[in-house]
């Protein structure tokens, strides 16, 4: 038999033979860290009992309003939430806002203990002047626009203009660029929203500028969304080999991923006196995007007659230091970047959900000791709420693993109170309901699944989202 | 590596980790795997390559009696494979020729967290197995998607592969494959080091 030594003792597994009550968890937010969290303490206990909240009537939050459309690859993981979703011991509850419906301390009387992974729903701003012109979107908001996300589907971006700037060097950043200058086919077999797909059928951009502080070798961006941008049909990669210089040797003893992520702008860049040849023989790609570092956007720039951006001043830096601590200076030269469209993508961020919960809000996270919230026993988080909002799938996975070990070890040490009171759902019915919130179940949820995936169907692609709650709420039944 | 000592466990039999909810938290490798990547197509491929079989004989006179056992019944493409999950046991299961690492982690419902979070398409880089050096560099071509996803690994090193990737052949029988650790067995580590200096 194996298995029997490692993360979770043998004794939390056999659960159910011995007469304890069962610990009730709460978990606040269903997207990957909330149900990552949520399926280790149900793997590795046999008796605990887990309720996921969430504020939407849908779950998987980022994973379905974050992963770029045409990265169907990485919604594979909602098939295994899925599963500890119909786990009988896993209840999912949504359409309830935590801080509003239900306050994380009625929550925590009701749960032995209660796990806060409700991610980063605010961006950060560039505090530039100019920044709520027309025509300047926080890149969260646009995400959120072409993924469904009901509370940006009003944003209807203006794609009139031939050249966007993105503002940031991430993951984030690239998605935009791809989305904007992938060929309408391509992204027709996607999730991506009818409405949006609309838009972008009749968007002049062909031109996307990604524009950074600092340079080649502090890019956020990992090597698979470079790789694709690369890649992608009908467009061109514009990278000044110049930017590159003495780069080859700088990377010689860095870390392989670093390594090979600038060996492939390198690579790209050097690359580019071809492409023109080709592009001059007549096979010219329509699109194209590049990089340019060592920027940073000083104000957005208005039309002359007000009503909208029409280019980004830039502040040249420099940098000071090396490596990912580099930072950049302004040495005093600006430039003027000519666009239309402003994209800023410069982080998420968490906000505070509840008086009763700590926050940093410098670092925009719930102070934690591996997972633990400081201070308040029985209260945990894991996701981008503990950790700050960066990292790929493995990355939350991990954190979430490691939050729930923490809570398994907080169980197994008698840290927690477990008096049966603590009737779990039992009692957040009643305050729900005193309040008029009407729940929504999986098995709603999945009607709601279906009825997207039939959509879809018609128009070839995995599924249509409905956009809007109330019709969610409608095909349910409530 | 965390020692623990290595048990040895049949897969076919009291499934490790397997609890009273089935397979939760394993991938599932269902009808929903989007968008097939150039996958190395292992069963297609794996028959061409194999070769004259030359070191076959070999392999299976130095097979241990529990793979033995179960060539005694099962036909000739079944091939012995030992995962070290991240507690350091020692996990062995018997697997088709053909079958990627990942398909014989989820088809076995081995104990190992969290593998396999993308089902096999190159996008997430949970399935990091670790080779010993002899048997990474008998293995097919890294692609560079691959590598890309490699480079995000936890705990990579330089005889890294993704298990979605490495298909079972019959020379690998015998083969151990280690699962590496995770930021909260190197967390527990730490933490038991320090027990240890107080």
């Amino acid at each position: 038999m194996a298995g029997a030594g490692g993360r979770a003792p043998l004794g939390l597994r056999r659960w159910l033979s011995s007469a304890a009550p069962a610990p009730r968890v709460c978990v606040v937010g269903s997207g990957p860290a909330g149900f990552y969290t949520a399926q280790h303490i149900l793997k590795h206990h046999g008796g605990a009992l887990v309720d996921i909240y969430e504020k939407l009537p849908v779950p998987f939050g980022l994973v379905r309003f974050g992963v770029a459309p045409d990265h169907p690859e990485v919604k594979n993981v909602t098939n295994t939430f899925t599963q500890t979703a119909r786990s009988g011991r896993c209840g999912f509850y949504g359409n309830v806002t935590v801080g509003r419906d239900v306050t994380v301390p009625e929550l925590q009387r009701a749960y032995h203990a209660v796990v806060l992974s409700y991610g980063a729903e605010d961006n950060r701003v560039l505090g530039i002047p100019g920044e709520n012109l027309p025509g300047v979107y926080s890149a969260r908001a646009f995400v959120g626009w072409y993924n469904g996300l009901p509370e940006n589907q009003d944003l209807k971006p203006d794609l009139s203009c031939e050249t966007a700037l993105i503002l940031g060097h991430g993951n984030v950043a690239l998605d935009i660029a791809r989305i904007l200058l992938s060929p309408l086919q391509l992204l027709r077999k996607t999730d991506i929203t009818d409405s949006s797909l609309a838009a972008l059928a009749c968007s002049k951009v062909k031109r996307v500028w990604l524009v950074g502080r600092r340079g080649p070798l502090q890019v956020a961006f990992t090597i698979k969304e470079l790789r694709e941008m690369i890649n992608l049909p009908g467009a061109r990669a514009v990278l000044d080999p110049a930017d590159f210089t003495g780069l080859e040797s700088a990377v010689k003893d860095a870390s392989r991923p670093r390594k090979r992520l600038t060996e492939l702008m390198i690579k790209t860049a050097l690359e580019k006196p071809v492409e023109m040849q080709a592009a001059a023989a007549g096979a010219a790609a329509p699109r194209e995007w590049g990089l340019k570092f060592q920027r940073s956007p000083q104000e957005v720039l208005p039309s002359a007659d007000g009503r909208r951006a029409r280019g980004v001043r830039m502040a040249l830096t420099r940098l000071e230091g090396l490596g990912d601590s580099a930072k950049a200076i302004p040495t005093g030269d600006v430039e003027e970047l000519e666009c239309g469209l402003v994209l800023s993508s410069i982080g998420y961020r968490s906000l505070p959900l509840d008086p009763a919960v700590p926050f940093d809000s410098q670092r925009g996270v719930i102070p934690n000791s591996s997972g633990r919230v400081e201070g308040v026993p029985g209260l945990y988080c894991s996701g981008w709420v503990k950790r700050g909002p960066t990292g790929v799938i493995i990355t939350t996975m991990n954190d979430s693993f490691d939050t729930a070990q923490s809570l398994l070890e907080d169980l197994q040490g008698g840290v927690l109170d477990l008096s049966p009171s603590r009737e779990g759902f039992g009692l957040v019915e009643s305050i729900l309901h005193s309040r008029g919130v009407r729940p929504v179940s999986f098995s709603d949820w999945e009607k709601i699944d279906a009825a997207e995936v039939a959509r879809g169907k018609a128009a070839g692609k995995p599924r249509e989202k409905i956009v809007d709650p109330a019709e969610m709420l409608r095909i349910i039944g409530h | 590596m965390k020692e623990t000592g290595e048990r040895e466990a049949s897969a076919t039999g009291e499934c490790p980790g397997l609890w009273d909810d089935g397979q939760l938290g394993s991938a599932t490798l269902r009808v929903t795997r989007q968008k097939a990547q150039p996958l190395p197509g292992c069963c297609l491929l794996s028959a061409q390559e194999l070769g004259p079989l030359g070191n076959w004989d070999l392999l299976y006179l130095r097979w241990t009696p529990l793979s033995f056992a179960n060539l005694s019944y099962s036909s000739e493409n079944q091939v012995t494979v030992h995962f070290i999950n991240r507690d350091g046991e020692r996990l062995t299961t018997t697997a088709k020729e053909g079958e990627s690492l990942l398909e014989v982690v989820v088809n076995h419902n081995l104990a190992i967290d969290g593998f396999g979070a993308c089902e096999g398409t190159l996008a997430c880089s949970t399935c990091h197995l670790i080779f010993d050096k002899d048997t990474f560099q008998k293995l097919d071509a890294i692609s560079d998607e691959e590598l890309d996803m490699l480079d995000l690994a936890y705990g990579l090193t330089d005889t890294s592969r993704l298990g979605c990737q490495v298909c079972v052949k019959k020379w690998m029988d015998g083969l151990t494959v280690r699962v590496p650790m995770d930021v909260s067995d190197m967390r527990r580590q730490l933490e038991v080091g320090k027990q240890s200096k107080q």
